[in-house]
């Protein structure tokens, strides 16, 4: 029994109350929903009406009726499926390396003392002061026939031909990792920081080795981190256009250089909609199949959720 | 409202200002755009601002990348270009799908120009071959001579770079799988014809390390070595070339081809933008605008009166004695059969 009980007012003094704090609570969430109302316009204004303008446009032929011609040249054409499998097997193989690389990264850097870890934090986020062009040029210069690496390479006598590290699937994924990394670093850093230490302590306390106890106790709770961090990184590398185009010497085709071909190639904007309503549908497939996957979790990891 | 303060007077003067400037009040303004780089500086200095002058008019130049940018503000509406440089292939899809203006050819005089060059909606500006263009650190100045070489990897092992468009990309394949260039079209216009060009691409496949798909690019390629052998136009490769670039080509076999000025539905100068493009037309223009880039004038007198020194004349796409050894790109195939290729060609891409 609670206190508020115990009081037992008389019966109008409580509805009196609960009506003063019905209107509280409706105060409020007006206030909040009000201070979310730009936001909220922003988003509708800038993603909904677009998309669903989009949605619609991907359903009218070159006179403008109704017509599944997009989506039907997309199952006759063969390079379409084809894309669409380059784009998720690019995206799932650049989020596994940075799962690989990031995951090591953030726990060092989540068992720095925070001085020394914030210094490391600003040489994680330097890239992101570089445009994604110059990066992506930049990797171009080395990787390519007579770039850095493989002159040096020769020179050191390393390999004595000019090795194919670039215009090509490889290079993509180089490239793309250095772009995402940082994405996955973030939220698993911040996860891993907000994990008690004492926890550890008191596993080994309970005669856990140190391996044991990282992965009975440390793992599972920085895994929404990594939850959120590898559906950041899939989902941006989806979308992907500069990177395959000036690394993938043409041979690897995303979804995104696919719609800009089409948009050149067709009178209307329809084949260039219906393929990216088909990558969206996909998507949100995907991230739903994960959510439920990783049990609750959330596309996006919901932060420290226990 | 009335409590708002007055407006400084000078930021008031100011605003007149720019408004007043805005409007064409003294001289009349038009908008040209074209694919920026050096070959827009090269039309700038050699086309536009001298044909401004001697029109008394202002230009104002902007660039853009695909003719698609022209359907969407013709689409919107919003329609603020007058004169588009274009490629000849774009232009005349273009032209078909109702985005540019017909040109006036009472205004515009074709009568001294290249058969073919001027169409319906874009009058030619200037002759480019897409050329067979190859690494001189690898095979020399005598290196590769036709597509058959091309295709040959025993004889010339190496590298090669193609285009990732279907645009240009299928000629060449039907001449190295022996076919005469005068057939070419023929051929491709036959059911079949199409993926006969397409089988011989995916012989060359795995020797191909890049497929390009700008102009810039390809040049790029060749400056820093990353290919042996390419296919691209000529100009770019003579700008590189000049810039220190190991690489030659030969007009054998290339297709000729040319870039071409539209002018947009619904510009807002319509009237003036012909009379530009009259002026622009007139050979001592075309003969100008070769010094700055090796493609030829579209306008034959440019090459009379010798205001295109002789031997440099030889270097030029049109040149008779180098267009004689060409395929003339044939746009009513494009217009026809453009979709179905690309389908086709992406499907071998991503095999």
């Amino acid at each position: 029994m609670s206190a508020a009980d115990a009081y037992d007012p008389s019966g109008p003094a409580r509805d009196f109350h609960a009506a003063a704090l019905r209107r509280d609570q409706w105060r409020e969430r007006m206030g909040l929903a009000g201070l979310a109302a730009p936001a909220l316009l922003l988003v509708t204004v800038t993603l909904l009406v677009p998309v669903g303008w989009l949605f619609g446009l991907s359903f009218l032929d070159d006179s403008g009726a109704f017509s599944l011609e997009h989506y039907r040249r997309m199952l006759s054409e063969p390079s379409y499926a084809r894309t669409f499998i380059t784009t998720f097997e690019i995206s799932l193989a650049t989020t596994l390396i940075c799962i690989l690389l990031g995951y090591p990264l953030a726990y060092f850097l989540s068992q720095l003392p925070r001085r020394a870890a914030n210094l490391c934090m600003i040489a994680v986020l330097l890239p992101f002061w570089t445009s994604l062009l110059v990066r992506t040029y930049a990797w171009l210069v080395l990787l390519q026939r007579s770039g850095l690496i493989n002159t040096w390479g020769i020179k050191l006598g390393l390999w004595s031909e000019p090795l194919q590290l670039v215009h090509n699937a490889g290079g993509t994924l180089i490239g793309m990792v250095h772009i995402m990394l940082p994405f996955m670093v973030l939220p698993l850093y911040g996860t891993m920081r907000a994990i008690d230490g004492n926890l550890l302590r008191a596993a080994a306390s309970l005669g856990s080795t140190p391996v044991h106890g990282f992965w009975t106790v440390f793992f599972p709770l920085s895994l929404p981190g990594l939850a959120a961090g590898a559906s950041l990184v899939f989902v941006l590398c989806l979308g992907f256009y500069v990177t395959p185009a000036m690394l993938g010497g043409g041979k690897v085709t995303m979804v995104s250089n696919r719609i800009a071909n089409d948009i050149e190639l067709f009178f209307n904007w329809g084949a260039a909609s219906a393929l990216g309503v088909v990558l969206l549908v996909i998507t949100l497939m995907v991230l739903v199949l994960a959510a439920r996957l990783s049990r609750g979790a959330g596309p996006f990891g919901a932060g420290q959720g226990s | 409202m009335s409590r708002q303060p007055m407006m400084p007077t000078r930021t008031a003067f100011a605003l007149a200002l720019v408004l007043f400037s805005a409007a064409p009040a003294l001289a009349q303004e038009l908008t040209v755009v074209s694919f920026g780089g050096s070959y827009q500086e090269g039309q700038s200095k050699a086309l536009f601002q001298p044909a401004a002058k001697a029109l008394g008019i202002k230009i104002k130049e902007e660039t853009y990348t695909s003719i698609a940018d022209l359907r969407l503000k013709v689409k919107a509406g919003a329609v603020t270009w007058d004169v588009v440089a274009s490629g000849s292939g774009s232009a005349a899809r273009a032209g078909a799908e109702g985005i540019l203006e017909k040109l006036d050819y009472k205004v515009i005089d074709t009568s001294s120009f290249l058969p073919g060059t001027a169409q319906d909606y874009c009058v030619g500006g200037d002759v480019f071959s897409t050329v067979l263009a190859w690494n001189t650190k690898t095979y020399g100045q005598n290196g590769p001579q036709s597509w058959a070489d091309f295709w040959d990897v025993k004889k010339f092992p190496g590298k090669r770079s193609y285009r990732k468009g279907v645009a240009g990309a299928l000629e060449p394949a039907l001449m190295a799988d022996g076919v005469p260039p005068n057939k070419v079209y023929e051929v491709l216009s036959q059911p079949g014809g199409i993926e006969r060009a397409i089988k011989k691409i995916r012989e060359l496949k795995p020797h191909i390390a890049v497929w390009w798909s700008s102009g810039a690019q390809h040049a790029q390629l060749m400056k820093d070595g990353e290919v042996d052998m390419i296919t691209g136009w000529n100009g770019r490769f003579d700008v590189a070339a000049k810039d220190g670039a190991k690489v030659a080509y030969t007009f054998n076999q290339a297709l000729l081809d040319y870039d071409c000025f539209a002018v947009a539905k619904g510009a807002p100068n319509k009237d003036l933008a012909m009379k530009f493009l009259a002026e622009i037309s007139k050979p001592q223009y075309q003969a100008e605008f070769t010094k700055y880039i090796t493609y030829g004038p579209t306008n034959k007198k440019a090459y009379d009166g010798g205001a295109i020194d002789a031997a440099y004349a030889k270097s030029l796409p049109s040149h008779p004695d180098n267009a004689g050894k060409q395929l003339t790109i044939d746009l009513d195939w494009y217009i026809k059969f453009e979709a179905q290729a690309s389908a086709a060609y992406q499907n071998m891409l991503t095999e």
